[in-house]
C-alpha cells in the first residue's frame, strides 16, 4: 500500500475526505463510484492519450538547462509544461475531466478560476467538445485579468462574476459549488486543482501524473536512470506539483520540494504561504491545511502570482508536509521575480510567475554538483508580461 | 444524586405540534448584541423553534442573503466564543428549542468536545452542520453529541437516493431537514414544479424521524404547503431580509404573524 497516495476512503493520512453539503452528495458520489472505472478503461485512455499528443503537444520536452545548471552548480532539467497548448499544465486536467463528463452523460461544464488560466483551459476543451461552459471568476480577479476574461469569451464560454465575500478565487469556488448544487443533473464541475472533496484531488492528480510518467522515461534516456534526486514544483492548490511528484511519491530516494508563495513575506500579513501560516481544517470540501483566523474564518491570501493566491493546499500536499515527505519553501514576490528574470536571461525562457517560485528555490537551497534536479516549469510568462513590466528590474 | 433525564426540547415540541415553525437568523446580525433579543421576540411572536446561525466566511450551502448577513456578523465581531458568551442568558429569556447552525471548520477550531459541552451548558438542543458528512459524524462526532443529549440534524435533498434517506433516518435524532429543491438557501421561492411529488414521496416513506422542510419557505403559502407534507417548516433567508429592513420587536412579530395566520 502507498504511504503517500490516497487511501480507499479518500484520505491522505489525516487529510482529504469529502466535507460537502448533502445537496452535493449525489453528484460527488456519482463521480466517486465511476471515475476509476472510466479513466482506467481502454476507450478513455485511448482518447485521452491521443488528445494529449495531437492537441496539447505531449510529451513536453525535458530540457537540460546548461547555463542555469552552471550558475547553480548542479544538473537542472526543466520539464517544459509551459509548452502545453494554452500555456500551462492545466489543460492535462481539463481534457481528462471533460472526457469523463461526456462519459457520465453531462452536457454542461462549470469551473472556477482565479487568474483565468484554469478558466481558459476549461473554455478551450469545452469549445473542443462543443459543450456549454460557465466559468466563475471573482469580480476583483476579472478586473485584474481582463485578457483572460476575453480569451474565455472568444472560446465561447460565459464568464460569471463572483461578487460574494472577498470576490476572488475562493469565492469563485464557492459560487461554482453553489451552481452545482442548483444544477445537479446535467452539469459537471471541473475543479482546476488537487483540491475539493474526494475524488477530485485523486482524479486531478491522476490526470496530471502524465508529467512524472514522462519525466521517468525521458530521464532514463538521457541519464540512464528513471528517478531524479530532487523534483521541484510550485504549490498553490498544487496540481502541477501533484503531477510532477506522483510517480515518485513512494520512492523516498527522490526528494520532493514544494515552493509556496510568501507574497511580501510570511510575517507581512500579505502572504499565501499556507503550510507556514495555516492550520488543519476544512476548506472547499476537504480536510487540509488552510490559512484561517483563530475562529476558523478563511483568510484572504496574497501573492504577486495569481495562480498561487489560494488560502489552502491540496490534501495530498498537506500530508506530504505533515509527514515530512516533502521540503516546503516560502518564496517572496521579489525572489520569484528575480528568478523569473534570471531564467529569461540564461535560457531564453520567460516563465510564468507561479513557476518562477519554483525556480527561486535554486537560490535558497544547495544542491550537489552531480545531483539531478528536475524542476517543473508549469507555465509560460506571456500572461504575466504586465507584471514583469511593472516590476521593471530587467 | 439520581440522574434526571430531561426530554430534549425538540422532541417535546413534536409531541405537541405538527406545524412547527422554525425560524433561522444569523448570530450577531444586524447588530452584534441582538442575538438574545431577536430570539426573545421570535418566541413571543409565536415561533416554535429557533435556528441560530454561526457566521462563516465561506458558506457554500447558503445563498447571497445569508452570506451577506454572515459577513456583516463577522464584521460586527461575532465568533463562536462571543456567541456562547451571549447565550449564557439564553434560558432566562427563551423556552422553545434552539439549534445552532454552523459550518464545520469554525467548530473544529473551537474543538468539538468543547463545543458540545458549551451547547449543553447554555441550553442548545440541536446542531446543524451542513458540510459535516454523515460517516465522518458517526466516526468522530456522534459520541460527544450523544453524551450531551444534543441532536445532530442531517439534510436530505430531492436527489438523495432512497437507500441513503433510510440510512440518514437510521442515524438521525430530533428531525430530518428536508431541503425543498436542488438549491442553496433563498435561491428558489414559491412551490416549484415536481416539489409536491417529492414531498409526497418522502411522506410515504414513513420515516421514524420527524421532518421539517426548509429552503425556499418564504411566506404563509409555502409554510402551509410544507406543513401538509411534513411536521413543519424552516424559514431563513426571508427572515434575514426582514431583519435587514427592520429588526425591531414589532417588525419581527408582524413578520411571524404574517406566516402563522
Amino acid at each position: 500500500m502507498s504511504r503517500f497516495n490516497v487511501d480507499e476512503k479518500g484520505y491522505y493520512g489525516q487529510f482529504g475526505g469529502a466535507y460537502i453539503p448533502e445537496m452535493l452528495y449525489p453528484n460527488v458520489e456519482e463521480l466517486r463510484q465511476n471515475y476509476l472505472q472510466i479513466i482506467e478503461s481502454d476507450d478513455f485512455k485511448g482518447e485521452f492519450d491521443q488528445l494529449l499528443k495531437t492537441y496539447v503537444g505531449r510529451p513536453t520536452p525535458l530540457y537540460f538547462a546548461s547555463r542555469l545548471s552552471e550558475k547553480h552548480n548542479t544538473k537542472i532539467y526543466l520539464k517544459r509544461e509551459d509548452l502545453c497548448h494554452t500555456g500551462a499544465h492545466k489543460v492535462n486536467n481539463t481534457i481528462g475531466q471533460i472526457l469523463l463528463a461526456k462519459r457520465l452523460g453531462k452536457s454542461r461544464i462549470i469551473a472556477e478560476t482565479g487568474a483565468g488560466q484554469h478558466g481558459v483551459a476549461t473554455a478551450t476543451v469545452c469549445a473542443l467538445m462543443g459543450m456549454e461552459c460557465v466559468v466563475y471568476m471573482g469580480e476583483i480577479d476579472m478586473a485584474r485579468q481582463k485578457p483572460n476574461v476575453e480569451r474565455m469569451k472568444i472560446l465561447g464560454a460565459e464568464v460569471r462574476p463572483a461578487s460574494s465575500g472577498s470576490k476572488t478565487l475562493k469565492d469563485a469556488t464557492n459560487e461554482a459549488m453553489r451552481h452545482w448544487i442548483n444544477n445537479p443533473d446535467d452539469t459537471h464541475y471541473i475543479i482546476g486543482s488537487v483540491v475539493g472533496p474526494h475524488p477530485y484531488p485523486d482524479m486531478v492528480a491522476r490526470f496530471q501524473s502524465v508529467i512524472s510518467a514522462e519525466i521517468q522515461s525521458q530521464l532514463q534516456e538521457v541519464e540512464g536512470r528513471n528517478a531524479p534526486d530532487h523534483v521541484i514544483a510550485c504549490v498553490g492548490g498544487g496540481s502541477n506539483a501533484a503531477g510532477a511528484f506522483y510517480h515518485f511519491l513512494d520512492d523516498e530516494s527522490v526528494n520532493l520540494i514544494a515552493s509556496e508563495a510568501a507574497g511580501e513575506g510570511v510575517a507581512s500579513g500579505r502572504s499565501a504561504a499556507t503550510t507556514t501560516l495555516g492550520k488543519p481544517g476544512v476548506l472547499h470540501g476537504s480536510k487540509t491545511i488552510l490559512m484561517q483566523t483563530d475562529d476558523g474564518q478563511v483568510v484572504e491570501p496574497y501573492s504577486i502570482s495569481a495562480g498561487l493566491d489560494y488560502p489552502g493546499i491540496g490534501p495530498m500536499h498537506a500530508h506530504l508536509f505533515d509527514a515530512g515527505r516533502a521540503e516546503f519553501y516560502s518564496i517572496t514576490d521579489e525572489e520569484a521575480m528575480i528568478a523569473g528574470i534570471e531564467l529569461s536571461k540564461l535560457e531564453g525562457i520567460i516563465p510564468a510567475i507561479e513557476s518562477a517560485h519554483a525556480l527561486a528555490v535554486l537560490e535558497n537551497r544547495r544542491f550537489e554538483r552531480d545531483e539531478v534536479v528536475v524542476l517543473n516549469l508549469s507555465g509560460r510568462g506571456d500572461k504575466d508580461l504586465e507584471t514583469y513590466i511593472k516590476w521593471g528590474k530587467y | 444524586m439520581e440522574k434526571l433525564t430531561v426530554m430534549n426540547r425538540i422532541d417535546h415540541v413534536f409531541i405537541e405540534r405538527n406545524d412547527t415553525l422554525n425560524v433561522y437568523f444569523t448570530a450577531g446580525y444586524p447588530v452584534l448584541d441582538d442575538t438574545i433579543s431577536v430570539a426573545r421576540s421570535l418566541e413571543e411572536a409565536g415561533a416554535d423553534m429557533l435556528e441560530i446561525g454561526i457566521p462563516f466566511s465561506d458558506p457554500v450551502a447558503d445563498g447571497p442573503t445569508i452570506q451577506e448577513s454572515s459577513q456583516q456578523a463577522l464584521e460586527n465581531g461575532m465568533t463562536i466564543e462571543v456567541l456562547f458568551g451571549q447565550l449564557k442568558s439564553l434560558r432566562e429569556h427563551v423556552t422553545i428549542p434552539v439549534l445552532l447552525m454552523g459550518y464545520v471548520n469554525p467548530i473544529i477550531q473551537y474543538g468539538i468536545e468543547r463545543f458540545c459541552d458549551k451547547c449543553a451548558e447554555v441550553g442548545i438542543d440541536g446542531v446543524i452542520v451542513p458540510d459535516l458528512p454523515m460517516q465522518e459524524y458517526l466516526d468522530h462526532y456522534e459520541a460527544n453529541f450523544k453524551e450531551k443529549g444534543i441532536h445532530n440534524i442531517f439534510l436530505i435533498s430531492p436527489n438523495t437516493t432512497e437507500t441513503r434517506i433510510r440510512e440518514i433516518d437510521e442515524n438521525s435524532s430530533g428531525f430530518i431537514y428536508v431541503v425543498s429543491s436542488s438549491s442553496i438557501t433563498g435561491a428558489k421561492t414559491g412551490v416549484q414544479e415536481g416539489q409536491l411529488a417529492y414531498y409526497q414521496r418522502i411522506q410515504e416513506m414513513k420515516l421514524k424521524n420527524r421532518r421539517l422542510i426548509g429552503f425556499g419557505i418564504s411566506d404563509k403559502e409555502t409554510y402551509q404547503t410544507a406543513c401538509k407534507y411534513a411536521d413543519g417548516a424552516i424559514i431563513g433567508s426571508a427572515f434575514i431580509k426582514q431583519l435587514k429592513n427592520d429588526a425591531s420587536d414589532s417588525a419581527i412579530k408582524e413578520f411571524v404573524k404574517g406566516i402563522k395566520k
